[in-house]
């Protein structure tokens, strides 16, 4: 297939506005003949189905959870940016569009991302409307804060808690269609397969996980929106459930999927504390506007100091390198997020990590407590302080806290053209489970951003221009694409439940996360990369030949279900190895050791890379097709990154 | 390997489990012995270790609900030593860590027990009752697209700061589950406060607050006696003002609203 990414013609401004009056409309009276099925009830999900309800199309939405309100954007912290310039300080579309394309080093369409931040002014109105309690002035008026990677204050926000008040929303528009008989909602259902009718998506095959019911439903279109994969290296701050199945299930069906290797690690995360680690906890990136990140300025003292031999308040000031301070002095704590991480990564391999594991760097408030007073500080970040001494049963008030860098958010994801639609008709995928617009590096605040624009305001256009070329006879299961899809789940699982080895799902997952962390992680080069891909290949048939799993498929199987994600993780992980290794070049949350500056900088090659590398099933255990789309920008100019 | 402690001691604890196949299906206690258990673990850390070991042996893993494991999806949901959300107040299930325990004890695990909680298996249970409350009317009607600008609704910054409160729930059930009648009321006077203390919530205020009711009735929740055993188990610390509130409004709804049902 040829990549065709169906940007509308004319200049940046106008290709939104152009192409939705171009787009065909389904007569009013029409929509109630099509049916939609969006997978997923997340911010993407969620906004989605109910604005495809509102419009009149039968929808169906689909949830692992026991409700669509569980779904991992509610554990958003920072807030959600838009381009409204209430602060009068400057901010435009144009702004948005251009710190969000630099930030992500030139690695996204300039359409898409201009498109994002022109709705991103309608999504706050949308939410206020539906009584989200955003953060507000004494006035009355919306409050805004700063936040990385911008010179303007545009971030909205509800405390720490953005995340939750968005997606309580989304999920009080999706609740008000359930109610009018528009959405039909099924719950603790997860997808196991897309079915493919003559070349285009026509329904799902999904698994009812508390009896084990595999269900065949069909429709005119279908959605994903089924968020990422960062759960792909076992430890991340993603949430337990969060997996690639519906992604990587497409991908097998013929969806193209676009820059696998780029993940985003983020700074400041509490450290991993042992072997029973079953995820990680970010700490907000606020925090690093008032906290110093330092590690002892020596190999000698770091080891004295995990050996017990000292304490963290015995090292004198001039012992102590505040690293980020010294090799950024204008940018300091605040660098971007891959430059943060990086940098920590590179103190604990020098052996100047802190904490028993030595893999950790502080994060001290002593300066900005001696300055302001605990209150002070209490009153910006105590839920944050509160959360980091419930987890570490440590007081931050009193001694620094410890950061690693975890993995985040996965900016690569399913293949998508301008209406958001992947490189198989009919299936969409939207928020973080399509490549999206945030190119090789978000910035914080974008992901609730972009989840609500491709659901609220995307995609119940885009999706119109299908179906309007569709007719709207009823679509039932009875081809047989959808007795062969449940055959093959049937199958998949029985195979999972008659191997009866010795490792269980957690087991084999974990050793994956180590590979892909050690090798696909922060930094990247050839040899790592090559060495992984081998020892991937060989867990993949470990694990078709060595599972460990009790019980049967038709009844509550939390074990059964772990093991499908897991099988499809270890060839995604291959995937984002192959990926990694073909970008010969350093770009955002890819870094290739080789392709550096000689200050140890990412180094772009904007001749050779520039480009949306979209890969493509061919089979099992062949090589994927590599296929690209040439990124051209218009727009803004490229430069390196510096941030000294 | 232990964490930011290098001197804290593994412990060896007895757990007694509910287990239950399905739904239909006859429960029991059962015990299990964990042993080295980090104090810095979470409580689900440890319950992970228990599964991956019954697993190995061949025996049925327990079955609980969690995603996030950070205090704010509201899915998990275990009653520890007759607690919801165990000892520590303010604090989700996820967010407990064994360092609240000592080496030796007995932990007694038991599900949410609420008629309107049915178990779905082990210490699962299925809390759709309280999507179906939402869906009798804990939203504003208005479709995406129609919304005035933003800042075309002032909102007093108290009255937001109040609407947030409200608004923090989790709906994870600790406020059913620790009520000996099994009320929902903390959990409907949380969405019924937030939108009545909002503008954009005003219109609707008197069908929400009778229909919310009305389900929160059909779904088999108990009546309101005023014991406070739920804002003082919430995770959240959903205060006990907004069942005040939402009994004002039942009030006023009442007697002045159309509705006569």
């Amino acid at each position: 297939m040829i990549l065709d990414s169906k940007i509308p013609e004319g200049p940046l401004a106008e290709k939104w506005d152009k192409h939705k009056f171009n787009v065909k409309l389904v007569n009013p009276a029409n929509k109630r003949k099509y049916d939609v099925i969006v997978v997923g009830t997340g911010l993407a999900g969620a906004s989605a189905a109910a604005s495809l309800a509102e419009l009149g199309y039968n929808v169906k939405a689909f949830t692992y959870h026991d409700s669509p309100r569980r779904a991992h954007s509610i554990a958003a912290q920072g807030g959600i940016n838009a381009a409204k310039n209430y602060q009068n300080d400057g901010d435009s579309v144009f702004r948005l569009f251009y710190d969000t394309i630099k930030g992500g080093d030139y690695r996204a369409r300039e359409a898409n991302v201009y498109r994002l931040a022109q709705v991103s002014v309608n999504i706050i109105d949308q939410c206020v409307a539906q009584g989200v309690p955003f953060a507000r002035e004494y006035g009355g008026l919306l409050a805004n804060r700063s936040f990385g990677g911008a010179q303007v204050s545009r971030t909205f926000y509800a405390r720490g808690q953005t995340g939750q008040q968005l997606l309580l929303g989304a999920y009080s528009a999706l609740s008000r269609q359930v109610a009018y008989g528009k959405v039909k909602l099924y719950t603790r259902s997860e997808m196991l397969d897309v079915v493919v009718v003559d070349g285009k998506a026509r329904g799902i095959i999904t698994r009812n996980l508390i009896d084990g019911k595999i269900e065949q439903h069909s429709a005119h279109a279908v959605v994903l929106a089924t968020g990422g994969y960062g759960n792909v290296f076992y430890l991340s701050t993603n949430a337990m459930y969060c997996n690639a199945t519906a992604a990587w299930r497409a991908h097998k069906k013929g969806a193209y999927f676009a820059n696998p290797c780029f993940t985003q690690i983020h700074p400041t995360c509490i450290p991993v504390s042992g072997d029973y680690q079953s995820k990680l906890t970010l700490m907000s990136e606020s925090l690093r506007n008032d906290g110093r990140v330092w590690v002892p300025a020596t190999k000698e003292m770091a080891e004295r100091l995990r050996a017990g031999q000292i304490r963290v308040q015995d090292i004198p000031e001039e012992e102590r390198d505040y690293f980020l301070e010294r090799k950024y002095p204008a940018f300091g704590n605040l660098v971007p997020r891959d430059v943060a991480s990086r940098n920590a990564k590179q103190m604990c391999d020098e052996g100047r990590g802190v904490g028993s594991t030595g893999l950790a760097v502080y994060l001290d408030f002593a300066d900005i407590i001696k300055r302001t007073g605990a209150d002070s500080v209490a009153q910006k970040y105590g839920n944050l302080f509160d959360m980091y001494a419930k987890i570490t049963g440590e007081n931050p008030y009193e001694q620094p806290m410890r950061i690693y860098p975890a993995v985040h958010y996965t900016m690569g994801g399913l293949w998508v053209d301008y209406n958001l639609q992947t490189s198989v008709p009919g299936l969409y995928a939207t928020g973080e489970c399509n490549f999206s617009d945030h190119g090789a590096n978000r910035l914080g605040a974008s992901a609730l951003m972009q989840g609500l624009a491709d659901g609220y305001f995307v995609i119940p256009y885009t999706i119109g221009d299908y179906l309007a070329n569709t007719p709207p006879t009823p679509v039932t299961t009875q081809h047989p694409a959808f007795a062969e899809a449940e055959a093959d789940v049937r199958a998949r699982i029985q195979k999972f439940l008659s191997i009866n080895g010795t490792r269980t799902p957690d087991d084999f997952h974990k050793h994956l996360g180590h590979l892909m962390w050690e090798y696909c992680g922060m930094a990247r080069n050839a040899k790592g990369l090559t060495f992984a891909k081998a020892e991937i290949q060989k867990l993949r048939k470990e694990f078709w030949s060595d599972l460990k799993l009790v019980g049967t498929n038709e009844e509550l199987n939390q074990a059964l279900e772990k093991a499908g994600r897991v099988a499809d993780f270890l060839e995604l992980g291959e995937l984002m190895v192959d990926d990694a290794l073909a970008r010969n070049e350093s770009c955002g949350g890819h870094f290739r050791e080789e392709y550096a500056t000689e200050e140890g900088e990412a180094k772009r090659n904007d001749d050779e890379f520039a480009y949306v590398a979209a890969w493509q099933y061919a089979g099992d255990n062949q090589p994927e097709i590599l296929n690209k789309e040439p990124l051209e920008f218009e727009n803004v100019k490229l430069t390196q990154r510096s941030y000294k | 390997m232990a964490g930011s402690n290098p001197n804290a001691k593994p412990m060896n604890l007895t757990l007694k489990v509910w287990r239950q196949k399905n739904r239909t299906a006859q429960g029991q206690i059962v015990d299990y012995q964990v042993k080295d258990i980090s104090p810095e673990m979470s409580f689900l850390e440890m319950l992970d270790v228990l599964n991956e070991d019954l697993l190995r042996r061949g025996d049925d893993p327990v079955a609980f609900d969690h995603d996030c494991r950070e205090g704010i999806c509201g899915s998990c949901n275990l009653f520890i030593n007759g607690r919801a959300h165990g000892p520590e107040a303010g604090t989700t299930t996820c967010q407990l860590h064994m360092r609240k325990f000592s080496d030796g004890d007995t932990i007694v695990i038991e599900p949410w027990r609420a008629n309107a909680f049915p178990v779905n298996k082990d210490l699962s249970v299925d809390r759709s009752a309280f999507d179906r409350i939402i869906q009798a009317g804990g939203y504003v009607s208005i479709n995406t697209g129609g919304a005035p600008d933003g800042n075309e609704i002032p909102i007093p910054k108290d009255i937001a700061d109040r609407a947030f409160e409200a608004a923090t729930c989790i709906g994870c059930g600790a406020c059913v589950a620790a009520c000996k009648n099994a009320s929902a009321m903390l959990f409907v006077s949380a969405k019924v406060s937030q939108l009545a203390l909002l503008p954009q919530g005003h219109v609707e205020r008197k069908t929400r607050v009778e229909n919310m009711v009305a389900q929160m009735d059909i779904e088999g929740f108990g009546a309101c006696t005023n014991i406070g055993s739920c804002a003082a188990e919430c995770p959240v610390g959903i205060s006990l003002e907004n069942i005040a509130m939402l009994n004002r409004e039942f009030l006023v709804a009442k007697a002045t609203s159309n509705n006569l049902s």
